[in-house]
């Protein structure tokens, strides 16, 4: 299972790397797998401000659309074109190109408080 | 496992494959082996096999069949010679539709009907209810293994699969020395057959047709398959409440041979033009993918209906879907919106079926 070290997760799949203040989002491998063939993301609006839980974006298959939740409170900055145009990047690179979008964190000690690698890992199994 | 889902004949080869089974229609039933758009692009370029062990089996007998069946469903029972099978309706009082069926003659005085799993408990009931004396009506739905082997090269895995053996003709069915029946019939447009093995030799049949080309293919590319040809599912396009007049399947209701159950509506729907219309929509701009319930609005934004069904379409890359929508909205090429989550994406009514299989 590809689960990186670096990064944090959230139990609803949603992982996040933290570069000083900005939190980039998107879903882990066990999700894209679980999901299936992405083949639409909706992404919102950039200067949107989230409470940790609030849904944020929605990642849709074939069969079914699910929403992908703010896994820390803070403002959208950014989000990824490239998902846009080509969904299927979620599910060949969900962390890397396949990221969903950027954040500036209110509290970046909300972050340490998600789970680790290790934590993902069992929560998963 | 919940308990209350039956399983297929066929489970043990699916779970060997790494299925996700859900529940379906009261079934748990394989939606996908490894990806909906993959096992979609298959039936459409190569050949796929559906488990369709869920769909139930009616065998009609006696020197009435024809004619009570005449009574019991839409099209005419007649036009059928022994080998020969149609798709028909079967409707309530109101018109309304119970079921959508295929009825195959099987010999002068017998008939096979293959029927939605989610409905054979009513389906019986209703024709138990009107079964008059020199009928028999027999359920062999758990009797039966069902595959759909569907696609172009379809004929081609059949020869590798049973050397010796025939496909019937479009629409026909025929027993095969093993006993098992091949009827050409299917849900995705494509060339193809459905197959039924007792279900006891179920695993082995399905494990001769990979053997021989055809790959597995789930629930979620049968949905989209049938959509990209307007095909109706019923649940979603077809209800008690809609006639087949409304859900644009005229071609399949014969007036003329006489009385049927539901006859009279449809009759003075046809001649006056129903009110509503099962309509073809199609996406004119990239948006989420339409699903089922979603509204849909005029270009001016007023709500006319909801989507019936609704899919991004594999083959086209695009958003499609069907509503029943007021018959005022439904020429070809009207402007329509429809509103996922809050937004709306600009669409068209369109021509079914939404894709054409090059053949």
């Amino acid at each position: 299972m590809n689960i990186p070290s670096e990064l944090r997760y959230n139990p609803s799949h949603e992982w996040v790397r933290i570069d000083g203040d900005t939190a980039t989002v998107g879903i882990t491998h066990h999700a894209q797998e679980e999901l299936t063939d992405v083949v639409f993301v909706e992404l919102p609006s950039v200067g949107r401000a989230v409470d940790a839980g609030d849904p944020t974006a929605v990642v849709e298959s074939v069969k079914a659309a699910s929403d992908i939740y703010a896994p820390v409170g803070g403002e959208i900055i950014e989000v990824n074109p490239d998902v846009e145009a080509d969904p299927s990047l979620v599910n060949t690179d969900p962390y890397g190109n396949g990221w969903i979008f950027k954040l500036r964190v209110k509290n970046t000690d909300d972050v340490l408080k998600m789970m680790d690698a290790a934590a993902y890992g069992a929560h998963i199994s | 496992m919940p308990s209350d889902l039956k399983s297929s004949p066929l489970e043990s080869a699916h779970v060997s494959l790494g299925a996700r089974l859900v529940p379906f229609a009261g079934w748990n039933m394989p939606v996908q082996y490894t990806s909906i758009l993959d096992e979609h692009h298959a039936v459409r370029k190569h050949c796929g096999i559906f488990d369709i062990s869920h769909m139930g089996q009616f065998i009609v007998r006696g020197p009435d069949a024809a004619k009570w069946l005449n009574s019991m469903l839409t099209n005419n029972i007649d036009a059928l010679a022994p080998t020969q099978g149609q798709y028909t309706l079967m409707l309530n009082e109101r018109g309304g539709v119970i079921d959508d069926l295929i009825a195959y003659r099987t010999g002068p005085e017998d008939f096979l009907l293959v029927v939605n799993a989610s409905m054979i408990d009513e389906d019986l009931a209703w024709m138990q209810s009107h079964l008059p004396s020199g009928v028999t009506l027999e359920n062999q739905s758990d009797a039966w293994a069902g595959m759909a082997i569907q696609g172009p090269e379809s004929p081609a895995v059949f020869a590798k699969a049973y050397p010796g053996e025939t496909l019937p003709q479009r629409n026909g069915i025929a027993t095969l020395a093993d006993g098992s029946i091949v009827c050409r019939t299917g849900y995705t447009g494509e060339d193809g057959f459905e197959f039924f093995s007792t279900a006891a030799t179920g695993v082995a049949v399905w494990e001769k047709f990979l053997a021989s080309g055809a790959s597995p293919a789930g629930l979620g590319a049968r949905d989209t398959l049938r959509l990209e040809m307007a095909y109706p599912l019923n649940g979603n396009d077809l209800s008690p409440d809609r006639t087949p007049i409304e859900a644009g399947l005229g071609f399949f209701v014969n007036l003329e041979k006489g009385d049927f159950i539901g006859r009279e509506i449809l009759a003075q729907q046809k001649e006056q033009g129903p009110a509503l219309k099962l309509t073809a929509i199609q996406y004119t701009e990239k948006g989420a993918p339409p699903r089922a319930h979603y509204p849909v609005l005029t270009e001016g934004g007023t709500v006319i209906g909801e989507l019936a069904s609704g899919a991004l379409s594999p083959s086209l890359m695009t958003g499609i879907g069907m509503a029943y929508l007021p018959a005022s909205h439904t020429k070809l090429g009207t402007p329509l919106k429809i509103d996922v989550r809050g937004r709306t994406t600009p669409a068209k009514v369109v021509k079914k079926p939404f894709y054409k299989p090059t053949k």
